[in-house]
C-alpha cells in the first residue's frame, strides 16, 4: 500500500514521454491548459483530441491506468454535459427530455465543454503518470529559480517537498502500526456514528504527531551533522538536461499550437 | 608521529543553566588511527560527547580539539568536514528519496563536483555492500541496510573521524552483526579514526581502547581485555559483559588463563590447549 502511494500515480514505462525532461513536460502541459480554451469549433476540438490521444498513446501507459486517473472526474464531466444540455437555449429544439426542451446548441455546447474538461484532465494526468514526484520537485526548483531574486525560498521549498516525499511512506507505515495498536486496545475506527469515528482518530493522531516531531528534530540534527547549511554553494547529484528529444517535443507542440490557431474561427 | 586527533580538555556540559551537569570534567584524547569505544548506561552522557565532537553542541567549560582545531561556532563547518557521524535511528537520518540520493547528500552540501560525486557514491556503497540498491527507496530497506547506507554517506565525504552513536541499537541481531562486520572491514581497509558508542559490550571487542562513562564522568579508561575481567564492577553501573567473558570469569576459579579471551574462538582455543600446557 505504502509503495503505491509514494509514487502516487506514477506508472513506470520505457517511453519517450517518460524520458522527456520534466521541465519540458510541465511547460507543455501548462501551455496546453491555456490553449484548450481557444478551441471553438469542431475542427479545433478534433485537432486537440488527436493530439491528446496521441500523447497518451506515446506514454505506453495502459489505458486502464489512464482511466483510473479519470475515474473521480467522470461524474463531473457527465454532470457538466447534462447541465449545459438543459440550461442552454440556442439553436433549434430537437426533442424534449423529461419535459425539458433540448436545443441543438445545447447539445453542441455541452459536448464541447465536457470534451474540454476531459482533455484537460487527461493531459494533466499524463504528467504525474510519466514523471516521478522527485523529478517534478527538481523541475519546480529549476523553473522557479528566477524567483530567488525576490528572496523566494526556492531551494528550501524543493527540499521540503523532497523530504515530504521521503517521509510519506514512513509515516504511512507508522500510522498503520499505531492504528493496529489502538485497535487492539478496542478503539473502533470503522463503525459507529461519524462523531465517534472522528473521536477515535484522536488517539491515532496524537502519537503520530509526537513521533513526527521527534523525527523532524533528529533529522534536522543529522542533516546539520552531514554539513547541510542551506542552498548556498551546494552542488546537485540529480541534474536536469534538455536534450534533442526535448527540442523535438517542443517543436511538435508548437505545430499543434499553430494548427489550433489556424483551425479555430 | 602519533598525533592526538581528538582532545577533550576538562569538558563540562549541561543542556541548560537550571539543569544538572551532563558531563563533568571529562578529559581524554584519541590518537591517530585509533578505535575508541565509549561505553555507558542510558543517560550517562555518551551521545552528548558525540555531539560535542562535531559541534552540534559546545562545551560550557573546557575545550575540545578535533584534528588540531578547537571546536567553536566559528570552526564548526571545518570540523564537520572531517567528522562523519552515524546516529541511532536508521529512519531519522535518511534524507534522500533513494539510496543514491542519500549518500549524495553530504557531498552536495560540500559542493563537490557531480562526476566525483558519482564515483564516491559508487565506492562507498561498494564498501558497505549496498551497491545493488542504488535506486531503492528507504522504505524498501531493512534497518541494517539503512544504517549501512548511512555509513556509506559518511565514508563518501572521506572523513578523518567517524563517530557511530549506537548505530546498532535499533537493529535485530543480524543487522547488528552486519554493521559490526562492516565496521571491522572498514578498520582494515582505511586508516580512519573511529569512535563507537554503545552499551553493548559485544561491540567493543575490536576497539583499541574503551572509555566507560558513568553519570557524566569517566569511570574507567582501559582496553577491552582488561574490561572483561571487571564483571562485578560493570554490573554495578548497569552493564553486562558478554557470555564469553562470563564463562571465562567463572572458570578462573579452576584454571589459569594466559590472557582474558575476547572472542568465543579465543576462549575455545585456550580451553582445548589447556590440558596440553599443563
Ligand atoms: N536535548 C536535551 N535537553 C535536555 N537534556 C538532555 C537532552 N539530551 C539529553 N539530555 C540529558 O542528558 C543526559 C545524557 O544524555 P545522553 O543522550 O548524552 O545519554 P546517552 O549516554 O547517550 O544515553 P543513551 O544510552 O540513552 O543514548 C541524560 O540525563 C538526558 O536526560
Ligand atoms: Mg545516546
Amino acid at each position: 500500500m505504502a509503495s503505491s502511494l509514494i509514487i502516487g500515480q506514477y506508472v513506470p514505462a520505457d517511453s519517450v514521454v517518460h524520458k522527456l525532461d520534466p521541465r519540458t513536460k510541465i511547460m507543455m502541459i501548462f501551455t496546453f491548459v491555456i490553449i484548450v480554451f481557444f478551441a471553438n469549433n469542431a475542427y479545433s476540438y478534433l485537432w486537440l483530441t488527436v493530439f491528446s490521444l496521441s500523447a497518451a498513446a506515446l506514454t505506453k501507459v495502459k489505458p486502464r491506468f489512464l482511466l483510473k486517473g479519470l475515474k473521480p472526474v467522470w461524474f463531473l464531466i457527465v454532470f457538466t454535459f447534462l447541465l449545459h444540455l438543459f440550461v442552454t437555449r440556442e439553436g433549434d429544439v430537437l426533442t424534449t427530455l423529461l419535459g425539458f426542451p433540448v436545443y441543438s446548441g445545447a447539445l453542441i455546447q455541452g459536448f464541447q465543454i465536457s470534451l474540454r474538461f476531459f482533455l484537460l484532465i487527461l493531459v494533466t494526468s499524463l504528467l504525474t503518470l510519466t514523471t516521478t514526484p522527485i523529478e517534478i520537485t527538481d523541475a519546480i526548483e529549476t523553473l522557479l529559480h528566477p524567483l530567488k531574486k525576490i528572496k523566494f525560498p526556492v531551494h528550501e521549498l524543493a527540499l521540503m517537498m523532497s523530504i515530504s516525499l521521503r517521509f510519506i511512506p514512513t509515516l504511512m507505515q507508522e500510522t498503520e502500526k499505531i492504528s493496529k495498536a489502538q485497535a487492539s486496545r478496542g478503539v473502533d475506527f470503522k463503525t459507529g456514528p461519524l462523531k465517534e469515528r472522528i473521536q477515535a482518530v484522536v488517539p491515532l493522531l496524537v502519537p503520530l504527531f509526537v513521533s513526527a516531531f521527534k523525527r523532524a528534530e533528529e533529522l534536522a540534527m543529522a542533516m546539520e551533522a552531514r554539513g547541510y547549511r542551506g542552498g548556498e554553494g551546494r552542488t546537485r547529484l540529480r541534474e536536469l538536461e534538455i536534450v534533442a528529444r526535448d527540442y523535438v517535443a517542443i517543436g511538435l507542440f508548437l505545430v499543434v499550437m499553430v494548427g489550433l490557431f489556424y483551425l479555430r474561427t | 608521529m602519533t598525533l592526538n586527533q581528538v582532545i577533550f580538555d576538562n569538558v563540562s556540559f549541561r543542556y541548560a543553566e537550571d539543569q544538572p551537569w551532563v558531563l563533568k570534567n571529562v578529559s581524554f584524547s584519541i590518537k591517530q588511527d585509533e578505535w575508541v569505544a565509549i561505553l555507558g548506561h542510558n543517560g550517562s552522557g555518551k551521545s552528548t560527547i558525540a555531539k560535542l565532537m562535531n559541534g552540534l553542541l559546545f562545551p560550557d567549560e573546557g575545550a575540545i580539539y578535533v584534528h588540531g582545531m578547537e571546536v567553536t561556532p566559528e570552526t564548526v563547518w571545518d570540523v564537520r568536514e572531517k567528522v562523519g557521524m552515524v546516529f541511532q535511528n536508521p529512519d531519522n537520518q535518511f534524507v534522500g528519496t533513494t539510496v543514491r540520493d542519500d549518500v549524495a547528500f553530504g557531498l552536495e552540501n560540500r559542493g563537490i563536483d557531480r562526476r566525483i560525486m558519482l564515483n564516491r557514491i559508487e565506492d562507498s556503497l561498494t564498501s558497505v555492500r549496498m551497491s545493488d540498491y542504488l535506486f531503492h527507496e528507504p522504505h524498501r530497506l531493512s534497518g541494517g541496510q539503512k544504517q549501512r547506507v548511512a555509513i556509506a554517506g559518511v565514508l563518501a565525504i572521506q572523513p578523518e573521524l567517524i563517530i557511530l552513536d549506537e548505530a546498532t541499537a535499533m537493529l535485530d541481531p543480524r543487522g547488528r552483526k552486519d554493521i559490526m562486520m562492516t565496521v571491522n572491514d572498514l578498520r582494515e581497509e582505511t586508516k580512519v579514526n573511529l569512535v563507537s558508542i554503545t552499551h553493548d559490550l559485544n561491540e567493543i571487542v575490536g576497539a583499541d581502547r574503551v572509555i566507560v562513562m558513568n553519570e557524566g564522568e569517566i569511570w574507567l579508561e582501559t582496553v577491552p581485555r582488561e574490561l572483561f575481567k571487571q564483571e562485578e564492577a560493570l554490573r554495578q553501573i548497569g552493564l553486562d559483559v558478554p557470555f564469553t567473558a562470563k564463562v571465562t570469569n567463572r572458570l578462573k576459579d579452576i584454571m589459569d588463563f594466559d590472557q582474558q579471551p575476547l572472542t568465543q574462538k579465543e576462549l575455545l582455543d585456550q580451553l582445548w590447549t589447556f590440558h596440553s600446557k599443563k
